[in-house]
């Protein structure tokens, strides 16, 4: 058959059409965002149904259609929606990372393997138990925003670019400023918080693991305003993400 | 774009759930051509619909009445609840003729893309309705009915790690035969009867 084609991606998005179809958004290794027609999966009997899920890692096999392309193949390159579902915290610092991941990428086409690759990273990382969820989450986002070009300034001064450490915080300015910078009303964290942030960013998790608990809370609200600064409209999942880490944790 | 009120239905109808542009317009179309009686009788079920249905005090069903038609039944097993996310769900379990307990309607699962969250849904009344002894009886075992997808297995999730502490009380959670991904309603009696008489321990 002419002009099929196949990628593998993450099932992002699921919404119904008609009586038994679905359109599925996948963040796929080559085409970008894509949105495509699964035929039939409501029905119970379906087989695609199972590995058309959100969370679901697969490898896809398209028809080109008029409108929006139809699903032809499906495969199962990782369950990783098994390992999420059964824990409830995983399960919404799952969702608030597809969300992000949605709004972070245009409709359809380009290409965005990095932040693909950090998306099977974090889902990996989350269905397999490895840490705590808020703090995978938490590293998830400091990534994808240094993949939209706007993480927060953490070493140095994000007007001047002074070499820091500096304790003021400001959203608005872009992260942390120099006491020349600083604006009005800027937040003052504490030196962990700041330590927390740029480890989370640069995947140092041996340093993550030194830092006391209490800095976690701090860490993730700056991240969570950050992100919120810079997104037009609301994430619906972030204030749903259950926060509070699990007590045999520390 | 066709002209004035025959547009304004199109619009309308295309704002239901499942029904695409051209279905609306398919629909339109097949009003326009219907008797003035049978017109009638739609447009009264659809003024009925808002005033004449309430939502059951003890389950949450859609009911006629405050008290729904299986929580007014005497011959249910008041200490079994079976709960399930929509009204759909407990007409496609009451035709198994598997069930004889009562039910509770949750009003969705837990979808934090959707913006539902705990708070959205009638988890709280499920909580407080296990604490308390209804019409003489104590609830003992509640049967997790959610579909069987990726929201309905979390929503499951979070209801066990809530009912977990009720003392004395059994969790279960429909069983196999039910494929991963499907709605509830699609599923065939057979299975869904199977499903319920092989539900297992949370
Ligand atoms: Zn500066
Ligand atoms: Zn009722």
């Amino acid at each position: 058959m002419a002009n099929l084609y196949r990628d593998t991606g993450i099932v992002l998005r699921v919404q119904k059409l008609g009586e038994a179809d679905r359109i599925i958004t996948f963040l796929t290794q080559r085409h970008g965002k894509l949105r495509a027609v699964a035929k039939g999966v409501r029905r119970t009997s379906s087989k695609f149904g199972a590995r058309l899920e959100p969370f679901c890692h697969v490898d896809v096999q398209f028809h080109p259609g008029r409108s929006l392309d139809i699903i032809t193949q499906v495969q199962t390159l990782d369950a990783f929606g098994v390992g999420i579902v059964n824990d409830y915290q995983r399960y919404t610092a799952a969702c608030a990372i597809l969300e992000t991941a949605d709004r972070l990428t245009a409709e359809e086409g380009e290409p965005v393997v990095r932040l693909y690759l950090l998306v099977t990273g974090a889902l990996r990382a989350l269905a397999a138990a490895e840490r705590d969820p808020s703090l995978l989450l938490d590293a998830f986002l400091m990534r994808a925003m240094a993949f939209a070009g706007w993480a927060p300034a953490v070493n140095e001064c994000a007007k001047c670019g002074t070499p820091g450490p500096h304790r003021a915080f400001s959203v608005q300015a872009g992260g942390t400023c120099c006491p020349n910078c600083r604006p009005p009303g800027s937040a003052s964290p504490s030196a962990d918080t700041l330590t927390l942030l740029s480890a989370l960013l640069h995947g140092q998790w041996g340093v993550v693991d030194e830092i006391p608990h209490l800095a976690r809370r701090d860490a993730s609200g700056l991240v969570a305003a950050h992100l919120q600064w810079h997104l037009e409209r609301q994430l619906r999942s972030l204030p749903l993400v259950e926060r509070k880490a699990k007590l045999d944790d520390g | 774009m066709y002209e004035g009120p025959v547009q304004d239905l199109i619009d309308e109808l295309g704002r239901l759930p499942g029904v695409g542009p051209k279905s609306a317009q398919r629909i339109a179309f097949h009003l326009l051509a219907t008797e003035p009686a049978d017109i009638e009788r739609l447009q009264h079920a659809l003024q009925k619909v808002k005033e004449g249905v309430v939502f059951c005090d003890v389950c949450g069903n859609v009911s006629a009445e405050t008290r729904c038609r299986i929580c007014r039944d005497p011959k249910r097993d008041l200490s079994l609840v079976c709960v399930v996310e929509e009204p759909k769900d407990v007409q496609a379990i009451e035709r198994t003729r598997e069930f004889k307990g009562r039910y509770h309607v949750l009003g969705g699962a837990l979808d934090p893309l959707s913006g539902v969250g705990p708070d959205q849904l009638r988890i709280r009344q499920l909580l407080n309705r296990i604490g308390t002894t209804t019409d003489g009886v104590d609830i003992s075992e509640v049967i997790i009915a959610t579909d069987p997808n990726t929201e309905g297995e979390a929503t499951a999730t979070y209801l066990v790690r809530m009912l977990r502490d009720f003392p004395g009380l059994t969790v279960t959670r429909l069983a196999s035969g039910l494929p991963m991904g499907g709605d509830l309603e699609f599923a065939d009696e057979l299975t869904l009867g199977r499903a319920l008489s092989g539900r297992r321990s949370m």
